[in-house]
């Protein structure tokens, strides 16, 4: 299998965040995100304000500020419209290097920027501090529907075996003459995708076999959902960032 | 306990019972045309035939997941029907360890996937706990319990794929090709690790030196009916029998000294 050892997002660490139960941390993170999207564009010390915040909560999980921008750039092509606003607007207009740009755009564009980014800063944090499996059991115990958690879950273990599949028809495939390269041959990988589905399709059939002859009877067995569940301490812990970005955005509604 | 076989009186009714099962496939393949099969309590029985025999077929009519011919299932004196409760606790009974580990180990750690059968039959807490600590004892992956399932080699996945049906307490173990894909020392381990275990066993292979090195009485299954039954070693050495089913022994390997050789040692 080889692959799967290396985590994308989870960095492996202990601090305090790490050992915040996932349910508190994905609770926080909404809410954060929620206080910075409800805050008024012009009321820019607000976002320092949140910066600060994540940048505290960072440290405090002791997160590299270089590990989360080099993953943050994930947000840029959604974001790379923010930057043809100003370009784009109406209204009122502004002079800067002798570019023409719209006072309303400008606007528009830091909008989008700052909350993009400080929302994928939020959710880098939590991804960072909680494995995979740990965010599903959280989104569990916060009664999302339990189909949704189950197939992220087969999902999360089934990842790599199919991975491992894709990979050995490729090197099969390859080592019958075929050179993906070249955009005529791109028959045979069309064709690899089609197995691919039918593999996992059937994978699919085996697995739910297999864990119908385990007793399956359609739910997810409770027991392991309650171990390790937050406590109002954990709670109160964690709310600590919500509440100063709700202060924060408070103050700047009521200012604005 | 995972084992039960020391203490059990003789009058017991057997572990698997098969009587006259027929099976077709919607599609019309006809794959069990009356079988018959019968392994007492603590039993180790082995299940020969070709690829096709439709051994698999038989295997899935074990635990109800297939049915709809003729015949009846009865292990440990419960017979098999569509009734919820019963198959519950049929399914708890027969213990089927899949041919592909990666079919059977679905969860991200291995100590969760070994608490999933038990966690069904409404087990919790510490008894949950145990059954988890026993079953992996038994096929000794104690100390990869956190680990995932992905990153086992795959003779350990196999291993653990027997704990996990282990912690159910099945009154028999029905392995599906459990030698398959194994290298020659993790075939061996997995056989040190069956023959310890106080289970009855139903094994169900055309690894013909696997069976005779577990399992002292054998089947053989071919185009869905019995049509032998006897010792391991005495079907192994009547090659026109094997030859007529599709059966062969690997080169050079000789069924009557390698019986010798088991039975020097113990």
């Amino acid at each position: 299998m080889g692959a799967g050892h290396a985590h994308v997002l989870y960095r492996d660490r202990t601090s305090p965040v790490h050992r915040l139960p996932p349910e508190v941390k994905i609770t926080a993170m909404v809410l954060f995100s929620i206080a910075v999207v409800a805050t008024p564009r012009e009321a820019f010390w607000a976002f320092g304000g949140y910066a600060v915040l994540v940048l505290l909560v960072a440290a405090l999980a002791r997160i590299g500020l270089r590990w989360l921008l080099s993953r943050a750039l994930i947000e840029l092509p959604f974001v790379v419209f923010a930057f043809a606003l100003p370009f784009l607007g109406h209204g009122e207009r502004v002079v800067w290097l002798g570019l023409e740009l719209s006072v309303d755009g400008l606007y528009g564009g830091w909008n989008i920027l700052a909350k993009g980014t400080l929302g994928v800063l939020a959710s880098l944090l939590l991804a960072g501090t909680t494995t995979m499996r740990d965010l599903l059991l959280g989104l569990d115990r916060l009664h999302c529907p339990q189909i949704i958690t189950q197939i992220a879950t087969f999902m999360l273990r089934y990842l790599d075996v199919l991975v491992g599949e894709a990979r050995r028809m490729r090197v099969a495939r390859i080592s019958r003459g075929d050179d993906p390269r070249f955009v005529w041959q791109l028959r045979g990988f069309a064709v690899g995708v089609g197995a691919l589905f039918l593999r996992a399709f059937e994978r699919g059939e085996r697995v739910y076999l297999a864990m119908v002859a385990r007793g399956y009877q359609g739910r997810m067995p409770a027991a392991w959902r309650t171990a390790g569940a937050a406590t109002v301490r954990h709670w109160l812990v964690a709310a600590t960032v919500p509440l100063a970005a709700t202060g924060i955005a408070a103050t700047a509604l009521v200012l604005g | 306990m995972i084992g039960y076989v020391d203490s059990l009186p003789a009058a017991d009714p057997p572990s698997l019972d098969v009587r006259g099962v027929h099976y077709s496939y919607p599609d019309g393949h006809v794959a069990l045309r009356g079988v018959d099969l019968t392994v007492p309590r603590g039993g180790r029985l082995a299940l020969l035939g070709p690829n096709g025999a439709g051994k698999t077929t038989l295997v899935l009519h074990l635990n109800g997941i297939l049915s709809g011919g003729a015949g009846t299932v009865t292990v440990g004196g419960l017979t098999v029907d569509r009734d919820r409760a019963t198959l519950a606790e049929i399914r708890r009974r027969v213990g089927i360890v899949f041919q592909d580990p990666d079919d059977q180990l679905f969860l991200p750690t291995v100590a969760e996937d070994v608490a999933f059968g038990p966690a069904n039959l409404g087990l919790r807490g510490a008894e949950l706990e145990a059954r988890v600590v026993e079953a992996l004892d038994a096929v000794g992956m104690t100390e990869h319990r956190d680990r995932a399932p992905q990153h086992l080699s795959f003779g350990q996945r196999r291993r653990v794929a027997v704990a996990t049906v282990l912690a159910m307490h099945p009154e028999i173990l029905v392995l599906d090709e459990p030698s398959s894909n194994l290298d020659p020392a993790a075939r061996r381990e997995l056989a040190a690790i069956l023959r310890r275990l106080p289970v009855t066993l139903l094994m169900v292979t055309h690894d013909l030196p696997y069976a005779l090195e577990l399992c002292d009485r054998s089947v053989i299954l071919d185009a869905g009916r019995i049509v032998a039954d006897g010792t391991t070693v005495d079907l192994l050495t009547d090659q026109e029998l094997l030859a007529r089913h599709r059966l062969e022994l690997p080169y050079g390997f000789d069924p009557t000294l390698a019986a010798r050789q088991l039975a020097a040692q113990g």
